[in-house]
């Protein structure tokens, strides 16, 4: 009776997660995979195949789009990890309680707007006729407006302000966790600044570091809105491909595919990236 | 003298409040010098800024006998053990070793020997592959010690390092940081704020109150000699009373207590005291011996003025071993602690027990009250 009711308990108390993960995360994705092999060889007839995978090898724009999303992703990675860590230490380390408070909210307000929003914050900051190409004009270092926006670093910019804080959460709370004594013992036994910088506070903060690029990249592969407003045509991401196959040539079948592809290839990355940095997905994203 | 490290005037102000206040002391070279004194009194700012990670208001701190006040703490050959030991988890136990000399730039052959080296002195050979959380809290303390004294420091600072053990682990320690300490024959200062590490293990003992030592002495001398009523209440037991000065002769004096007590006792070398003063009155409870009341009649008094004689009664016997203790009552009140040694005719000693109590007048010191 006892066991009966703990056990109804637990499934009860798992069965929204369940359905979520079923329902919203893994049906989609098979049918997206099932989609994803269906070939169209006339109106209304399929047939199954792998020609939207063959279509992707043989078409370099795709695969280039793919490789140079990838190559931006990573770099948007490491620019809001080298810009995120000395922040986390900051508030981890040397704020005082109130001041950590505050900054933390800093960090969050931007997630209070919707992405939409944020992004046509930097359009009003960075287009031709924008608030920074009138400074400029204004105190003389320019003379004729200049358009900021439609390249690589306004999306970079634009990325790395977005996913920011993805980094910062799992760094401050790994750094929060590391004894001070463990810093002051590294300089006591002779450590310079570099030294205990190098061995003793980022490797105990490595499951933080991991953790926030996996999901920092992760984000920036798979994001739309921001690379479409701030890059214009000149973006070149992955996910508007996939967009322009859905809506505008109306090929759900490729759409998927590419889709399928964009899953495997990122994880991949971080799969590789695991290994390079001789971590396991056990000893850092789920170590908490 | 040759002394490892001298303190001269070292004050550190916190704002307005005052963490240590002028304090000066000399180690000669060798030797295990405790500062013991209760939480907030100091100790570990001052251990702290010898290390090199507070800067002091004013003073100097010499090691060797050359100022170091400006040398950043990496650059000062004092190593220290933290009070959680401080490894680092995510190197096994030869890499925490092999650190320091890595970061003073040896070459690796020289590492390798000196790491095994040390760990073979420390007892614990071939462990240099584990990882520290796999290792037990005595363990643990060892290579902590190892990390840094493999760097041959002029001076090792331990802060409290046994607080996190076990009683038992902790008694075996007391020994083994000791035969450490002679078989590396390096200074050790030991920052604590129990009495009994302080004493089994020390040369010289600081006591230390609100930042100010109140007395450096030999354990011994600290026991037996208290300077002020702090050292006296702090180190070892003591039973402590307040009183008036009722009359004084050369040698000795009559102290009423505030029950009404006749205490004979003498007074605390130095001080000065005048009839009718506050003072305060200090009795081990070693000191102290049980009569019972069937032996009492047949019991040598030898000189009757010396000795205190007290009718009490047992309120409860605090059996420990050998380190029972009896808690009695007198008539007006007070209440005395009392050893109780484990001989058979004092098993028979409950509570309620009428029982007398005798300490000779050269046992009980009196210090004016401030």
């Amino acid at each position: 009776m006892n066991q009966d009711s703990k056990r109804l308990a637990i499934i009860l108390l798992f069965a929204p997660f369940f359905l979520w993960i079923v329902c919203l995360i893994v049906l989609p994705h098979l049918g997206i995979f099932v989609l994803s092999l269906k070939e169209k060889i006339g109106i209304g007839q399929y047939q199954y195949g792998v020609g939207n995978y063959a279509e992707f090898f043989l078409e370099p724009i795709y695969w280039n789009t793919l490789l140079r999303t990838a190559v931006m992703s990573i770099f948007v990675t490491i620019v809001t990890l080298i810009i995120g860590f000395p922040i986390a230490f900051y508030i981890a380390k040397l704020a005082k309680k109130r001041v950590k408070a505050g900054l933390f909210l800093l960090c969050l307000i931007p997630l209070w707007v919707s992405d939409l929003v944020r992004s046509f914050g930097w359009i009003v900051l960075l287009r031709e006729t924008g608030i920074i190409s009138s400074f400029l004009q204004n105190i003389g270092i320019i003379d004729a407006p200049v358009e900021f926006l439609y390249n690589d670093v306004a999306v970079v910019v634009g990325l790395v302000y977005t996913v920011m804080l993805f980094m910062i959460v799992p760094l401050v709370t790994t750094l929060e966790g590391m004894d001070d004594s463990l810093v002051e013992a590294g300089f006591n036994l002779g450590g310079s600044r570099l030294t205990v910088l190098r061995r003793i506070i980022i490797p105990y903060a490595m499951p933080g570091i991991v953790t926030g690029c996996i999901v920092v990249f992760m984000l920036t592969a798979g994001s739309y809105l921001t690379p479409i407003l701030l890059g214009g045509k000149n973006s070149q991401w992955f996910t508007e491909q996939i967009y322009d196959k859905f809506i505008t040539h109306f090929n759900w079948e490729a759409g998927a595919a590419f889709g399928v592809l964009l899953l495997v290839f990122t994880s991949l990355t971080v799969w590789l990236g695991l290994r390079l940095t001789g971590q396991t997905l056990s000893s850092t994203v789920a170590k908490g | 003298m040759q002394y490892d490290l001298t303190v001269d005037n070292l004050s550190k102000k916190f704002g307005p409040f005052t963490a240590v206040d002028q304090v000066s002391f000399d180690i000669p070279s060798g030797s295990f010098f405790s500062i013991l004194g209760p939480s907030g009194c100091g100790k570990t700012t001052l251990m702290r800024m010898i290390a090199g990670f507070e800067q002091p208001t004013s003073g100097d701190i010499s090691i060797k006998g050359k100022s170091v006040i400006a040398l950043p703490p990496n650059k000062r050959n004092v190593k220290m053990v933290f009070q959680h030991l401080a490894l680092f988890p995510m190197m096994n136990v030869e890499q925490n070793i092999a650190y320091g000399l890595e970061c003073r730039g040896e070459e690796k052959t020289v590492i390798t020997r000196k790491v095994g080296e040390i760990l073979e002195r420390i007892g614990l050979p071939g462990s240099g592959k584990k990882l520290v959380n796999q290792l037990s809290g005595g363990q643990k303390q060892r290579i902590a010690i190892a990390r840094c004294m493999v760097l041959e420091p002029d001076v090792l600072l331990l802060d409290e390092p046994l607080g996190a053990l076990d009683l038992k682990l902790r008694e075996h320690m007391k020994i083994e940081l000791k035969t450490l300490q002679h078989q590396f024959d390096t200074t050790f200062v030991y920052i604590t704020h129990d009495q009994s590490e302080a004493l089994v293990m020390s040369d010289n003992v600081a006591v230390m109150k609100d930042g100010v030592f109140e007395q450096v002495g030999s354990p011994q001398e600290l026991y037996h000699n208290p300077g002020t009523s702090f050292v006296a209440s702090f180190v070892g037991d003591n039973n402590r009373w307040s009183g008036k000065v009722q009359q004084m002769t050369a040698d000795s004096m009559t102290v009423i207590t505030d029950s009404g007590l006749n205490i004979f006792t003498k007074g605390a070398p130095g001080e000065q005291f005048c009839s009718g003063q506050s003072v305060d009155i200090f009795v081990r409870p070693e000191a102290i011996s049980i009569c019972l009341p069937q032996q009492h009649s047949s019991a040598p008094l030898g000189s009757q003025q010396a000795e205190n004689e007290l009718q009490v009664t047992v309120e409860s016997v605090l059996f420990n071993g050998a380190n029972s203790r009896i808690l009695t009552r007198t008539a007006s009140g007070e209440r005395i602690e009392v050893d109780l040694p484990q001989r058979s005719e004092m098993s028979q000693l409950k509570a309620g027990s009428p029982i007398i109590i005798r300490w000779a007048q050269s046992q009980s010191l009196c210090f004016a009250k401030r």
